[in-house]
């Protein structure tokens, strides 16, 4: 047991140490200064903005930015929708998998889009391989994206006064070439040597030593895995994901996927200080979403370790904790600390099933997506909290009675509602929906068209743990996160589509917010620091903003969880 | 319109990379990699008899058993149980396991009975069971192949993996495989 505890200790230490230098090459990449990928990078996106007629040197205001991003996204819904809804008659379909249903192919599409990665479908059975590679691209991208984004903010902070915000293409491109593609690639590598496959075979049908037939799904799963841990996409390979033995073979592989999920997000943050030149400012980013990251994972894993009071009661051994859900070449320290790395990052991976989780991890799990801003997924963690930055400034602002200023621009009404806006919408989208969820399944309606059968039979569990599984799906997608408790019945119209919808306004506001927010203050006027500017870059200023975090969470949330896990949490004590 | 040819031609030469280039250029390293990628195999006599990394099924009374499966072991799929901590229906279910388990090893306390033998694992298709999950089992194989206890005791303590971090464990079909060697 204790081992398990050093592994976990030591490979959140070394993540956070490699991000630095990781940090330091992503803020050299945006600053055009010269890396040493440069040699081979260069000419790879020369011909790509050659052949699609994009000159990356054209600055872009934030609207620009805007409308790029969004009529780019637009674009690649259609193409994977329509992969996806004809795969069945396409190449590359060794095992025969069908088609998808319209309802369940516009889920996927968007939730691969927006780097959620929700999948409401079984790797083995659900997509052919060419689905596969589709999905893989929009990994990629979906990824890239985020960074974009957040590159435009990082730059309109660093600028005086100017509507020049680089170029959005250029941002992107960069963003999955030199970022995501070399770390992909050691990953992909990794795993590949240490048992995942990347094969384009399909199954295989074997005699097992005791003499039954059985088929054992295969495919490309390798560089399928590396990309969805380093984009912090989350969608797995195969249907059980990252607890599956050939996706995550052994407790190495799960560090190294563990280390891919972690590295690109850490290293974002520690990027901004270099950028900005600000390192301390990044390091009190750095250390109020540690401090958040640590309050959740404690008690996860000291809940898991101590195994299920009820199974307890029956007498047998817990000595390696609660088993449910988890393989045992992970157990249940790391696993534990996989569940919360992955729903603070927005990965949404998995490597034991959170539905068999304990009360109180669940509930840590589904809190770590309520306030998504701890780390966070690629680039948008950052723009999740750049929103509570604005509000910190502002409330800081009305507490010493002066005209709130962030980093030498003026914080005014226009920019706060906006904040407030995006503040408020993530707790709208997650309690308006299971609201709407449980309402149906508390009545057992019969469902029609959008559920076959009456809503209840969604439900894999019972009583509070069954209002869990509902509450946790729209967190899931309201924080483009992926993870699921996975006994819900959520292939069918009703979920596809209402989480469809979800996905589709969580994930685009929380980006056009920031971008505007931060466009408008790059317009400003700066203001010299002087005696009276409150200062970002303090404890105290982390503090707040901790605070702040730690408030609209709580009031928005607190009656959902109580409902949910924590009177679970009671009934089994 | 111009933009929009643009975002197509960009979105296509960056599908060639992403989704073609790269899987393509991970596939030609696998092919140096143990079994070229395909996944690794176990064989007995030139015969394939699993995949190393895959559990398999094991319900007759001479071999070492796995993990409760929420699919059977049937790889062409995976999933867990999904059942909740406080669901009635699946502490039933594990009761029934442990029950089941002194039944068929009637020298065991329950308290020998470690809690992986009882839950399903997260895949369905977990390889591996805790050193206990075997050791509890060794008695019954003794029994059942005519072998001496301590032999079969010392061929599973052989098989079990441990590292300098993480769980201790043994895979089930290796020390099946090992077992049907033993005379």
């Amino acid at each position: 047991m204790n081992t398990e505890l050093i592994g976990v200790i030591g490979i959140f230490i070394l993540t956070i140490i490699l991000a630095i230098p990781v940090g330091k090459y992503i803020a050299k990449v945006f600053l055009g200064n010269k890396t040493l990928l440069d040699p081979i990078f260069n000419p790879i996106e020369k011909l790509i903005f050659k052949i699609s007629g994009i000159n990356p040197a054209e600055e872009m205001n934030w609207k620009q930015h805007l409308k790029a991003l969004l009529s780019i996204n637009m674009l690649w819904f259609f193409l994977c929708f329509f992969v996806l809804l004809f795969q069945g008659s396409l190449p590359l379909n060794p095992d025969n998998n069908p088609s998808m249903a319209s309802d369940l192919a516009f889920n996927t599409a968007i939730s691969f889009l927006v780097n959620c990665d929700l999948q409401h479908y079984s790797g083995e059975s659900g997509v052919s391989y060419l689905s596969q590679m589709v999905l893989m691209f929009l990994q990629f991208v979906s990824a890239g994206v985020g960074i974009a984004a957040a590159v435009m903010v990082f730059t309109a902070m660093r600028e005086r006064t100017t509507d020049k915000l680089g170029n959005f293409y250029n941002n992107l491109i960069k963003s999955c070439t030199r970022i995501l593609l070399p770390l992909s690639v050691i990953v992909a590598v990794i795993l590949t040597f240490n048992g995942t496959p990347m094969t384009f075979e399909g199954k295989d049908t074997i005699t097992t030593l005791q003499g039954d037939q059985v088929e054992v799904s295969r495919g490309p799963a390798a560089a399928f895995v590396a990309i969805k841990h380093i984009g912090t996409n989350g969608g797995g390979f195969f249907g059980a994901n990252s607890a599956h033995p050939l996706e995550n073979p052994s407790y190495f592989t799960n560090a190294v996927e563990l280390w891919a999920q972690m590295i690109v997000p850490f290293a974002m943050i520690f990027a901004l200080g270099f950028f900005l030149n600000k390192r301390k400012f990044s390091f009190i980013i750095f250390g109020v979403m540690t401090v958040g990251f640590l309050l959740l994972v404690i008690p996860t894993i000291s809940s898991e370790l101590n195994g299920n009071p009820a199974i307890a009661k029956m007498g047998i051994a817990q000595t390696t904790g609660a088993m449910e859900g988890k393989e045992v070449r992970f157990g249940p320290a790391i696993s534990g600390f996989w569940s919360i790395a992955t729903t603070v990052i927005s990965t949404g991976s998995v490597n034991s099933m959170h539905d068999s989780a304990m009360p109180v991890s669940g509930a840590m799990q589904l809190l770590a997506m309520m306030v998504n801003a701890f780390y966070g997924g690629c680039g948008v963690g950052y723009l999740n909290f750049y929103i509570f930055i604005i509000l910190a400034v502002f409330i800081s602002g009305l507490m010493v009675g002066r005209t709130p200023e962030f980093l030498g621009k003026k914080i005014e009404a226009r920019e706060v509602k906006i904040a407030a806006f995006i503040a408020i919408l993530h707790p709208l989208l997650i309690l308006a929906g299971t609201a709407l969820a449980s309402y149906f399944a508390a009545n057992d309606t019969a469902m029609g068209y959008w559920f076959s059968g009456n809503a209840t039979g969604w439900l894999n569990n019972p009583g509070n743990h069954g209002f869990s599984e509902m509450l946790y799906e729209y967190t899931s997608s309201a924080a483009n996160n992926g993870s699921g408790f996975e006994g819900l019945g959520d292939n069918n119209p009703f979920w596809n589509i209402t989480t469809g919808i979800v996905l589709l306004l969580s994930r685009f506001i929380p980006i056009i917010g920031p971008l505007a927010i931060a466009g408008l203050l790059a317009n400003k006027k700066y203001i010299p620091e002087s005696a009276g500017t409150l200062k970002t870059d303090t404890s105290i200023f982390g503090i707040m903003i901790f605070a702040v975090i730690a408030i609209i969470a709580a009031l928005s949330f607190f009656p959902a969880l109580a409902l949910g896990p924590l009177a679970e949490f009671f009934t089994l004590k | 319109m111009k933009t929009i040819f643009s975002l197509i031609k960009l979105t296509a030469v960056t599908l060639i990379l992403f989704a073609v280039i790269y899987p393509l250029a991970i596939y030609g390293i696998a092919q140096i990699a143990p079994n070229q990628g395909k996944g690794e195999t176990i064989s007995v006599n030139g015969k394939v008899v699993g995949y190393q990394k895959i559990g398999q099924k094991f319900d007759k009374s001479n071999y070492f058993w796995g993990r409760p499966s929420a699919v059977d072991y049937n790889a062409a799929g995976s999933a867990g149980s999904n059942k909740g901590p406080s669901n009635a229906e699946y502490l039933a279910l594990v009761q029934k396991r442990i029950d089941t388990l002194l039944l068929v090893h009637p020298y065991l306390k329950k308290s020998d009975i470690p809690a992986d033998m009882v839950t399903a694992s997260g895949s369905g298709l977990d390889p591996n069971v805790s050193p206990q999950g075997a050791l509890i089992q060794v008695k019954r194989i003794a029994k059942e192949r005519n072998l001496a206890e301590a032999k079969v005791k010392a061929l599973v303590e052989s098989k079990i993996n441990s590292a300098v971090v993480g769980p201790e464990t043994v895979n089930v079909l290796e020390l099946n495989v090992a077992l049907d060697q033993l005379r």
